[in-house]
Order: structure tokens, then C-alpha cells, then sequence
């Protein structure tokens, strides 16, 4: 009876259900779709699927409390949240519930194709950590994790406060372990305001795709890496020190802060 | 109602004069009377003893027709009514009238009353009782009798005629009657003067009140009573004109304070209530429209992909991408605008926004016959703008002119310019602080949705406040105390009452006190207190000089926007267009405009078409 799945797709609208499955089947994934969470979470228990495409407002159960639910059985697949009511609280809300990534709607092909193959790389990476853990063996790490005293958005960006105030923010290893070597980078200008929870950069790989960065914290802009301009190679060698994207002058810090994973918890 | 007060006031007032004037004029006209009638008793008693002395050598004599000769040629004046001297039992001797001689007088009559009272003849009768004052008839005039009794004396009985006897006491009695017409006559006519005096005192006092409680009463009462029924009926934009210097006049103008107040109460509470349902709405918009948004998108750049042989429908599918994704991008806005978040700024030209914005109306224009004029000036320099948000300012701005424009065609004129401005009447205060630090702005009271600064002034033991204009150069302060600068004045923190006066400057323009506080980051402000003279000084912002913006203006030809409604274009949902339109459009643009700190303003004519001047700030601050 369990059939294996690569994504269910959950939305009580027909037309996205639709389209993603389409665009999902066309790229060659084993699509399942449904329109409400509670039939979802019966699908959940009756299959295998890697990855969830979850909206966020819904009848019945909403798209944070099937997050709950999810984590609580604790079921391996990996959760994608998107929504048409498209806030900062929403987005950072559902990676700070352990989605792996948020999609504001409406998306292009391209805008949910990217979330989805980081997210299969994402279950990739993961498994084999789970593979070679046993083993511990340190001289094969398949991601360096970000330093104690980081904050991360989610698996994807990360901050870090500095002594005079002022916040570095990057991206973390395992993001960019996610996408393909990258070609470019485009950053914001200098004096530009970013929100946390909204693009903030766009990595462009090798084939073409732009991956967005969401922003881990809110905040002016005051400096950018300029060596990210004329290549990507200082990002991907060291992607928590030398290759970090913007220096800001957070808004709001302390509230901000709290809506992040510290760093530290990765390392217990 | 305000009639009544006039009236109350001038009865009270004439009830008072008549109620003096008639207690004067009753004392007055008695003492008068009084005085004249001891006068004519005065005379009557000396011309009784006239008339006593002159018979009495006659009588000794008794030379009878000497006597009748004598009362009659006397009793000929015409004040005199009658002389008669009657013996001992009643019987008239002499009389002026001749005809009454002979006749028996009654003792019960009026003029024996005095004497006769008991049925026994007095032998004296004292002066004062011998008067009496009588009627013959009820509507006869007064008539004054004196009874002047002759008392008997030696000479009477010793004399040759022997007609008395030395027992008797009192011989007979002159009795003069005096008319009193004339008394009577006078006293009238000064009644009836005061009569006159006090009638026509009162209409002169009730027209004298009535004159200044109409002017300084009813005329105020009415304007405000005006100004209540405007304000009550919702027109908060009414004031009083004329504000006189009394009680009434500060009434007036606190209430102009109250209605101002007011209207800037509803207006704040009519735009956070327009926001929230703003919010609510955008929140529904959202999620509704963004779905069927995806199911264009998704399947629109999926076609795109599917399609990168067919370069044809390529174009074609890049629009519909392109436009979806302004779309979202609206949407976006709109929730953006609800949240009041910051735009994503870019540098941009100007120019290529207004042509990427022409480019999406273009066909509308062209359908309604409508010519469109560029006058866009090449050299513009490059300004950090939201391109999205004010590509939307554009495409509303043009979409409204053409509605404006009727169905046989008109000109829409787009003009994009450079200019410098002197920060005069443009640069606002946006931080004050007073010398302990404390914030002076008040977000409480605001003018053009500027907050505006607080003082607190103490003149003559009277505290109160003043409520600067930000705006520099504008004065147009409010002020919640009158003084006068003459006086000793002093200006302070409202919080910990420092002075504010600076103590090493005088106005230079009337040499008034100046009062001075620190503006971070732009150095010191410092103004005149004179109310008439205005006078203002940002050194670091007119060192700063001249300020360069950009100004687009989009000019129509159209309908024009009736004067009554052009203040209320702005706000959220207030629309012209019925079921066409949401209300929302200029909302959006000023909210988009304010973000960039640019300022949008409108001038229009009825018929004759509306101008939208947008400025942006080229070197703009953030």
C-alpha cells in the first residue's frame, strides 16, 4: 500500500495544486496533491514522501499547525512553506518552525523549481550525514556549520552581531552546499533597507538559475562585500568569514533575534 | 432663544428705570403739590386777614355797603371763588356773590365742619385746622376754603352801633374759597411730564441695550451659534471670522481651537480606522488575489519554458510574466502600504520610469483619443527611488488624468525638470530638543501631517502653550495664550520648564526676545516670539543652501476637481469614480511619495484641467 513520493502538495486552492503538480511532474518528480491538511496528514501516514509544499492559510488546520503536527510525529520529510499573504512574519515564522524554506505567492516556474531542488539536495546532504555519522569520521565534512555565536534564518542565512553594533550577515555552508558552484552575485546597494524574511541577494549559478537569499535580520545597509562582486570564490571557500554579503545597522535587533536558531544548538 | 436674552435684559432694565423714575416722580410731584398748596393756603390766610383788616374799620363803622363793596371788588379775581362772611347762626352778611346773601349756610356743610364738628361751636380754632380742601362736585376742580372766624374785641361792643354784645366770643366767620384749578393744572401737567420723561427714558435705555446686547452679545452668540450648527452638521473646517476681545470673543476662539482640534482628531482617527480596514482589506486582497495570480504565473513561465522554440509566443508569454509579475508586485504594495513598510530603493532615472509607466497606458490613451506630451529633460541625474512603487505613481497619475479627460479626446502633458529650491517653507523640523534633551516635537498636534513643537509660555502669572510650524519659514503657529511681547515673556521646556529665550540675541528684524532650540542633526533653530514679525533662522540649513529636486508634473486638460473635494483626494478610499475605482490610487501615491520624502501637491480648475507636481530630493538624506 505505501507508495513512495517525492512532494505532496498541499493547498486548498485547485489551480495551484494543479500548476505545481504539472511544472513538478514536468522536472520529473513523483508529485502527490491534496487539498486540505488533515487529509494530508493521512497521506503523511499512509506514504513516504521527501518534501511538503505546505500553504499557509487554510481551512481546518493552518499551515503552522500541520508544521507542529509534522514535527511532533516526527516524520522525516522536509516542509516548504508558502502562503499569498505574504508577511515578514510569516515567512520567518515558518523557518523558525523548521521549514526548510518559504515561497511567497505568486511564484514562477523558476521560484518553486530552485526551493524544491535545494530542498531534495537539502535531504541529500542529510542523509548522508546520517550515513556517516556512525563512523565520525572528520576528515570527510560534508558541511561546515556556522560559528557558535551565529544566528541562521532557517538553514539559509546567517547573522552575526558585532562589538559596535553593527550585524555581518551571510550565507551558511549548507545553502550553498544546496545550489550549483555560483557565477554571480547580486547584492543591494549600500544605504538600501532590508527585511528580514525577504530577498536580500540572489545567487546566480553556473546554470543560470538565481537562487534568492532571505534576509536573516532587518536593517540599513552600511557596507558590502566587494570581493563578491568580481566572483563568488572567497564566498564558497569561507562562507562565515571572508565571504560574508552586507555589514547593516539592524532596526530592531532584540526582537529580531529572537525569531533566529542560534548557532550553538546545531553543535550539541 | 438669543432674542430672549435681549428681551430679558431689556425688561429687567426697563422694569428698574420705571420702577425709579416712577418712585422719583411720586416723591417729586407730592413735595410739589404739597409746596404749592401751602403756598395757596399761605395766600388764602393772608388774604383773609387782608380782607379782615380792610373791612374792619367799616365794620366798627358799620358801613354795610362799604363792606359789600369792598368783598365784592376783591372777590372779582379769578382765583378767588368766594368771599362770605356769615354771622353766628349760619346766615350769610356779605358775599362776592351778591345773590347768596340772606342765605342760611348748613353747620353740617363742608365749610362748618371744622368748627361745628360737635354740635357745639368752638370759641378758637387753630390756624392749621381752618383750611379744608373740597370737592362741589366729583369731577369739579379742587377748592381750597379758609374760615377766618372774627373774634369779638372791645370795639366791637363798644362802638356806636352796639350790633355785638361784650359776651360773645366769636362774631361770624370769613369764609374764603379759593379755586384751586390752577394747582391742580400743574400738577397734572408735571405728571403728566414725568409720565413723558419716563416713557420716553425707558425706550431710549430698552434702545440702547437692545442696540449693544445685539452687538456685543446677540451678533457673537449668533456667529457661534453659526459655527456649532456648521461643526454639528460636520463641517470641522469652519471658523469664526471677526474674534472680538471679550468673554465672547475668547468663547469664539476656543472653540476655533476645539473645532480644530477636532478636525484633526477625526481626521487622524478617519485615517488609522481607513488604515486598519486598509489592512484588513489588503490582507484579504492578498491571499485572494495572489492565487489566481500563481495559477497565471506559474503556468505563463511554464509555457515560457516549454516554448524557447517559438520565439513568437515567446514575446507574447514574457509580457503576460512581465505584467503578472507587476501584479504581485501591486499586491505587494498594497500590503506594503497597509504595513507602512520601507520601498526597496534603487537608483534609477526618473525618465525611464515614466517611459516603462507610459508604455503600460499607452493603448488606453489611445483608444480615448488622447495625445500624450513628453517633456522630459534628458539631463536628469540618477535619484534612489522604489522603481516598482513609482512606476505605479506614474500609471495611476496618467490613468486619472484620462479619466478626467472626456470622450472627445484632450492632452495629457508630462514634464520632468530639475530645480533648486531655498529651503525656506520646504525643510522641516523633525527633531527638536530643549537644552536638557527633552523632545519638543508634540505628535498630538499636527498641520499638513506634520508634527509640529510644543513651548510653554509664562506671561503675567498665565501659563499656556505655543504650537510652532515645523515648517521653516511658514509660521504658521498656533497659539493657545495671548501675549503681548512687550511684556516680560519667558519660553520654556514644556517638560522641565528651561528657558528657551536666548539671551544674547535680539530679533534683528524687530528686537524682540529670540527663542532658541537644538534641531539634531542640523545645528540650532531660533525665532522670533513677535507674533507679527515671523522672523526664523536654521543657520545649518540654509548653510546647507539651496536643495535640488526633481519635479514631474502630469497635466490634464480634463473635468478639473471642485475645490470642496481637492483636500480629501488623498485619502484612503475617498474616490470620484464610483464603482470604477477603490479609492485607493492616491492614497498609495502619497503614501509611495512621502516614503521617498518627496511631497505631491494638486491644483486644478473646474473644467479647465488638474496639475499633480511631484518633487523628489535628488541628494536624498537616507
Amino acid at each position: 500500500m505505501s507508495k513512495e513520493y517525492d512532494i505532496l502538495v498541499i493547498d486548498d486552492e485547485q489551480v495551484v495544486l494543479d500548476a505545481v503538480n504539472k511544472i513538478c511532474t514536468a522536472e520529473g518528480f513523483k508529485v502527490d496533491i491534496t487539498a486540505s491538511a488533515v487529509e494530508a496528514l493521512k497521506k503523511i501516514e499512509a506514504n513516504q514522501y521527501k518534501l511538503i509544499v505546505c500553504d499557509i492559510m487554510m481551512p481546518d488546520i493552518d499551515g503552522f499547525q500541520f508544521l507542529d503536527k509534522i514535527r511532533k510525529r516526527k516524520i522525516s520529510s522536509q516542509v516548504i512553506m508558502t502562503t499569498g499573504y505574504t508577511t515578514v512574519e510569516n515567512a520567518v515564522n515558518s523557518l523558525n518552525n523548521g521549514a526548510i524554506d518559504f515561497i511567497p505567492k505568486p511564484f514562477t516556474v523558476d521560484e518553486i523549481l530552485n526551493p524544491i531542488n535545494r530542498g531534495m539536495k537539502y535531504l541529500e546532504i542529510q542523509s548522508m550525514i546520517s550515513k556517516t555519522k556512525p563512523f565520525n569520521d572528520d576528515s570527510d565534512i560534508i558541511y561546515v556549520p556556522c560559528p557558535a555565536k551565529y544566528y541562521r534564518l532557517g538553514y539559509g542565512s546567517w547573522v552575526s552581531v558585532d562589538f559596535d553594533g553593527s550585524t555581518l550577515i551571510g550565507v551558511t555552508d549548507l545553502f550553498l552546499r544546496t545550489i550549483d558552484s555560483i557565477n554571480e552575485v547580486e547584492l543591494n546597494n549600500v544605504e538600501d533597507e532590508i527585511i528580514q524574511g525577504t530577498t536580500c541577494a540572489h545567487l546566480i549559478t553556473g546554470n543560470g538559475i538565481s537562487h534568492n537569499v532571505l534576509a536573516p535580520i532587518s536593517g540599513r545597509v552600511i557596507d558590502r562585500n566587494k570581493d563578491l562582486l568580481t566572483g563568488a570564490v572567497v564566498l564558497e571557500k569561507d562562507p562565515y568569514f571572508k565571504g560574508w554579503l552586507y555589514r547593516i545597522i539592524p532596526s530592531d535587533p532584540d526582537y529580531e533575534l529572537k525569531n533566529l536558531i542560534p548557532c550553538s544548538s546545531d553543535r550539541l | 432663544m438669543i432674542r430672549k436674552i435681549g428681551i430679558k435684559l431689556i425688561v429687567i432694565v426697563g422694569i428698574t428705570a420705571f420702577v425709579t423714575i416712577g418712585v422719583f416722580s411720586y416723591f417729586s410731584i407730592t413735595t410739589q403739590s404739597d409746596a404749592l398748596l401751602a403756598e395757596v393756603e399761605r395766600q388764602a390766610n393772608q388774604l383773609g386777614e387782608t380782607i379782615k383788616y380792610s373791612i374792619r374799620y367799616d365794620m366798627l363803622l358799620n358801613q354795610r355797603d362799604r363792606i359789600t363793596k369792598i368783598i365784592q371788588d376783591i372777590g372779582v379775581q379769578k382765583s378767588i371763588r368766594d368771599i362770605r362772611i356769615l354771622n353766628k347762626v349760619g346766615e350769610i352778611i356779605y358775599s362776592s356773590r351778591p345773590g347768596d346773601v340772606g342765605k342760611m349756610v348748613d353747620k353740617k356743610a363742608e365749610s362748618c365742619y371744622a368748627c361745628h364738628n360737635a354740635n357745639k361751636p368752638l370759641s378758637r380754632l387753630p390756624i392749621k385746622e381752618r383750611t379744608r380742601i373740597y370737592r362741589t362736585a366729583s369731577d369739579s376742580s379742587r377748592i381750597l376754603g379758609i374760615i377766618n372766624p372774627i373774634y369779638n374785641e372791645p370795639s366791637c361792643w363798644q362802638s356806636g352801633c352796639h350790633a355785638h354784645s361784650a359776651d360773645q366770643t366769636v362774631l361770624g366767620v370769613l369764609d374764603v374759597t379759593l379755586s384751586l384749578e390752577d394747582v391742580d393744572n400743574q400738577i397734572t401737567r408735571s405728571e403728566i411730564d414725568m409720565l413723558i420723561f419716563a416713557i420716553s427714558a425707558i425706550i431710549v435705555l430698552s434702545l440702547i441695550i437692545g442696540f449693544f446686547v445685539r452687538k456685543w452679545v446677540s451678533v457673537p452668540v449668533n456667529s457661534i451659534l453659526k459655527a456649532t450648527d456648521e461643526v454639528s452638521s460636520g463641517n470641522l473646517n469652519y471658523s469664526i471670522e471677526d474674534i472680538r476681545n471679550d468673554e465672547l470673543g475668547s468663547l469664539a476662539s476656543s472653540f476655533n481651537n476645539m473645532t480644530k482640534k477636532l478636525s484633526e482628531a477625526r481626521l487622524q482617527l478617519f485615517r488609522s480606522d481607513r488604515m486598519a480596514s486598509l489592512g484588513r482589506l489588503a490582507a484579504g486582497v492578498a491571499h485572494e488575489i495572489n492565487n489566481p495570480l500563481t495559477g497565471v504565473l506559474t503556468y505563463s513561465s511554464f509555457l515560457l519554458k516549454r516554448t524557447q522554440n517559438n520565439p513568437d509566443l515567446q514575446e507574447d508569454l514574457k509580457v503576460i510574466v512581465r505584467e503578472t509579475k507587476r501584479s504581485r508586485e501591486i499586491v505587494k504594495s498594497l500590503l506594503d502600504f497597509a504595513r507602512q513598510s520601507v520601498p526597496k530603493k534603487n537608483k534609477a532615472n526618473i525618465n525611464e520610469i515614466i517611459e516603462q509607466a507610459i508604455s503600460v497606458v499607452e493603448n488606453q490613451l489611445t483608444i480615448k483619443k488622447i495625445k500624450l506630451i513628453k517633456d522630459l529633460d534628458s539631463a536628469l541625474p540618477q535619484i534612489t527611488i522604489d522603481n516598482n512603487q513609482m512606476q505605479q505613481v506614474f500609471i495611476n497619475l496618467i490613468v486619472n488624468a484620462a479619466d478626467a479627460i472626456p470622450e472627445n479626446g484632450g492632452t495629457i502633458r508630462i514634464i520632468s525638470s530639475s530645480l533648486n529650491l531655498s529651503p525656506i517653507g520646504i525643510a522641516h523640523i523633525k527633531k527638536a530638543l530643549c537644552i536638557k534633551r527633552h523632545d519638543l516635537i508634540d505628535n498630538e498636534s499636527k498641520i499638513d501631517g506634520l508634527s509640529m513643537i510644543k513651548l510653554k509660555v509664562k506671561t503675567n502669572g498665565e501659563e499656556g502653550f505655543v504650537y510652532l510650524d515645523p515648517v521653516y519659514g511658514k509660521s504658521r503657529n498656533r497659539y493657545g495664550i495671548e501675549f503681548n511681547r512687550k511684556k516680560d515673556i519667558s519660553i520654556e521646556c514644556p517638560r522641565c520648564s528651561n528657558s528657551l529665550i536666548n539671551e544674547k540675541q535680539k530679533c534683528p528684524v524687530c528686537g524682540s526676545a529670540v527663542y532658541r532650540f537644538e534641531t539634531p542633526p542640523n545645528g540650532f533653530f531660533e525665532g522670533c516670539i513677535n507674533r507679527e514679525c515671523g522672523w526664523q533662522k536654521w543657520e545649518d540649513v540654509d548653510a546647507a543652501g539651496q536643495k535640488e529636486y526633481i519635479e514631474v508634473k502630469v497635466i490634464d486638460n480634463g473635468s478639473g476637481i471642485p475645490n470642496d473635494i481637492l483636500p480629501r483626494i488623498f485619502e484612503p478610499f475617498f474616490s470620484t469614480k464610483g464603482q470604477k475605482g477603490t479609492g485607493l490610487g492616491l492614497a498609495v501615491i502619497w503614501g509611495i511619495i512621502d516614503n521617498h520624502d518627496g511631497t505631491i501637491k494638486v491644483e486644478s480648475e473646474l473644467n479647465q484641467g488638474t496639475t499633480f507636481t511631484i518633487r523628489l530630493p535628488i541628494n536624498s538624506g537616507r
